[in-house]
């Protein structure tokens, strides 16, 4: 079992791990520390070395072609005056609070109403979590013929006689970031549904029978058993939303490149526009910094539950 | 009585979302399938009109399609197991040996997964260029392996540390040295947590769209899914062939879903953290 597993929290009384060091008898030979070290060194030419020159770009000025000039945290400093990033960094937490609620909301409601095995909840499933395996950019492609005028949107609109409701949804500024919400939904809800079913499965069933005998209604059961019993669950649940609302990048890029008039801009597509069209490398990285220390919080989460896991 | 109206209640609604779910995915095939002349003459919201495979064709050859999808394999399989590869035998390293700081190591190493991709863009694109590999297929093999490894390694070392003692130290007395003891019999045992992690590894890779559109340039040299943003400046309008286009790199995914159902939906449990 890994840190990130869902499973329900340990009763107080399991036995504690045995200390590993005493678990762990063999003496470390050449071949082991090839072992170990060739992996991480693909990863420390690969991403730490990579995120240190990131860190270190954040503070400097570059424009690709001469050499980086330090410039401190003056690229921290622009943003302040920059409407845009001021737009990316709203657009990130309406993001945040709509994509990552509805879809714990969405996924959590799906799981609770078919957790339990019976005819067709199998289809059901398939059904809610088949999105989940489309790459953001077959997802993108999907809404958007269904946004196009006289797509299926509109069809229906005019069907049940709201054409005053027909819109050009992903080239009006004040819809666009809604309209690409509700593709990410539709293929997040099963994703979170499948974390949340997997949390259920592992609750003992003697809890709820216990509760049962006690005389505890569905409500109770669920609100006293349920929900404090996927406390495990719910931290992994939160981290990959934060960490994936954060890292929301493909599907926007899709849809609109963050337009029109960056009324769609995340900070993700903010950083890449800024760094590969506008080629403002420093400013970008700057950006990638400010991404990296809302997720800090989370990462952190995470790490130390790992730690935890080891010791 | 009431208790079957409730059942009849509960399928019936979840009939519907299940439906909704599933009508998107459905109603592009339906489009896919029309021609051009139907689409633009009722529009893309009515019933088809017309039957042709021919979008499919224009997708294919015209779009060169075909050669995105080569490509994505030709990045995807490699990568998988190479990252897989390297991953094991890390965790085997960390999991089963008092090597030292291996918690800093394998924490460390995590990490690096759970970074914010942007802030790692600039850098690899300019170090791939320095070394010349920018625009080849080998830099996006590299950066997936770099950059999933962390990941992978976590697990399995998770996974790998709860195996039990005697298997190894009765093949140590057999005199299995540490290289044997790790092919012969702690990968076996591994086979699950590889098979889940190579289902879910396959789906992120052959679906990203941030690193192609990073190290990539030319378009003969792009995988499927950046391929298919490039589809639509190609048939600007055409969207029975966008359509067309849009199945035919969905259906990979779909078949190792399918294929791989169980592992897939475990290793999503496992709780990745993409």
């Amino acid at each position: 079992m890994t840190a990130t597993t869902v499973e329900p929290e340990s009763p107080p009384d399991a036995q504690p791990r045995s200390r590993s060091g005493e678990r762990r008898p063999w003496r470390v030979s050449p071949l082991i520390l090839a072992f170990v070290f060739v992996p991480f060194a693909v990863e420390a030419v690969w991403v730490f070395w990579p995120a240190l020159q990131g860190f270190w770009l954040s503070l400097t000025n570059w424009d690709g072609l001469s050499a980086p000039k330090f410039v401190g945290f003056g690229n921290f400093g622009d943003m302040f005056s920059d409407p845009i990033f001021k737009t990316a960094l709203k657009n990130t937490a309406i993001w945040l609070v709509l994509f990552g609620g509805l879809s714990v909301i969405g996924g959590f409601g799906m799981a609770m109403l078919l957790q339990k095995e019976r005819r067709g909840v199998g289809i059901y499933r398939a059904a809610l979590f088949t999105p989940v395996v489309f790459s953001l950019v077959v997802t993108a492609l999907i809404w958007r013929v269904f946004y196009q005028p006289d797509g299926l949107v509109d069809s229906v609109l005019r069907g049940i006689g709201l054409e005053s409701w027909i819109h050009p949804w992903l080239a009006d500024p004040d819809t666009a970031l809604y309209a690409v919400i509700l593709p990410a939904l539709w293929r997040q809800i099963g994703y979170v549904m499948v974390l949340y079913l997997a949390g259920l499965k592992a609750v003992d069933p003697a809890l709820y029978e216990a509760a049962r005998v006690d005389g505890a209604s569905a409500w109770q059961r669920t609100r006293y058993v349920t929900i404090p019993q996927l406390k495990g669950v719910n931290s992994v649940v939160l981290s990959v939303i934060v960490i994936d609302s954060l890292r929301s990048f493909d599907i926007v890029w899709s849809m609109t490149k963050g337009g029109p008039y960056h009324s769609s801009e995340l900070l993700s597509t903010y950083m890449y526009s800024t760094a590969f069209q506008s080629t403002q490398l420093g400013y970008a990285s700057a950006i990638a910094v400010v991404i990296f220390i809302l997720a800090l919080a989370v990462i952190l989460g995470y790490l130390i539950r790992a730690f935890r896991e080891e010791t | 009585m009431t208790n079957r109206f409730k059942t009849g209640g509960y399928h019936v609604a979840m009939s519907i979302v299940s439906f909704l779910w599933i009508a998107p995915i459905l109603w592009v095939v339906v489009i896919s399938l029309r021609s051009f002349d139907d689409v633009a003459a009722n529009g893309l919201g009515s019933l088809p009109h017309s039957f042709t495979f021919s979008t499919y064709k224009s997708a294919w050859e015209d779009a060169d399609e075909f050669r995105a999808l080569i490509n994505s394999l030709a990045v995807t399989i490699p990568a998988v197991i190479l990252s897989l590869g390297l991953a094991s035998i890390a965790a085997y390293g960390l999991a089963r040996y008092n090597i030292p700081f291996r918690r800093t190591v394998l924490l460390l190493m995590l990490m690096g997964n759970l970074l914010p991709p942007q802030i790692l863009l600039i850098p690899i694109s300019r170090f791939v260029e320095l070394t010349g590999y920018y625009d080849t297929l080998y830099a996006l093999i590299a950066v997936h392996v770099g950059f999933g490894l962390g990941f992978y390694t976590f697990v399995l070392h998770g996974f790998m540390r709860d195996l039990p003692r005697e298997i190894q130290e009765a093949a140590t007395i057999d005199g299995a040295g540490p290289g044997k003891i790790y092919a012969s019999v702690i990968l076996p045992l591994t086979r699950p947590a590889m098979a889940a992690l190579g289902a879910l590894s396959f789906t992120w890779i052959f679906n990203d769209l941030l690193w192609s559109i990073t190290v990539i340039r030319s378009g003969e040299k792009m995988p499927v899914t950046p391929a298919l943003l490039g589809l639509q400046g190609l048939f600007v309008s055409s969207w029975n062939v966008i359509a067309a286009g849009t199945v035919i790199a969905a259906v990979p995914t779909l078949a190792v879903f399918l294929k791989f159902q169980k592992h897939f939906v475990s290793g999503l449990a496992i709780g990745a953290v993409k």
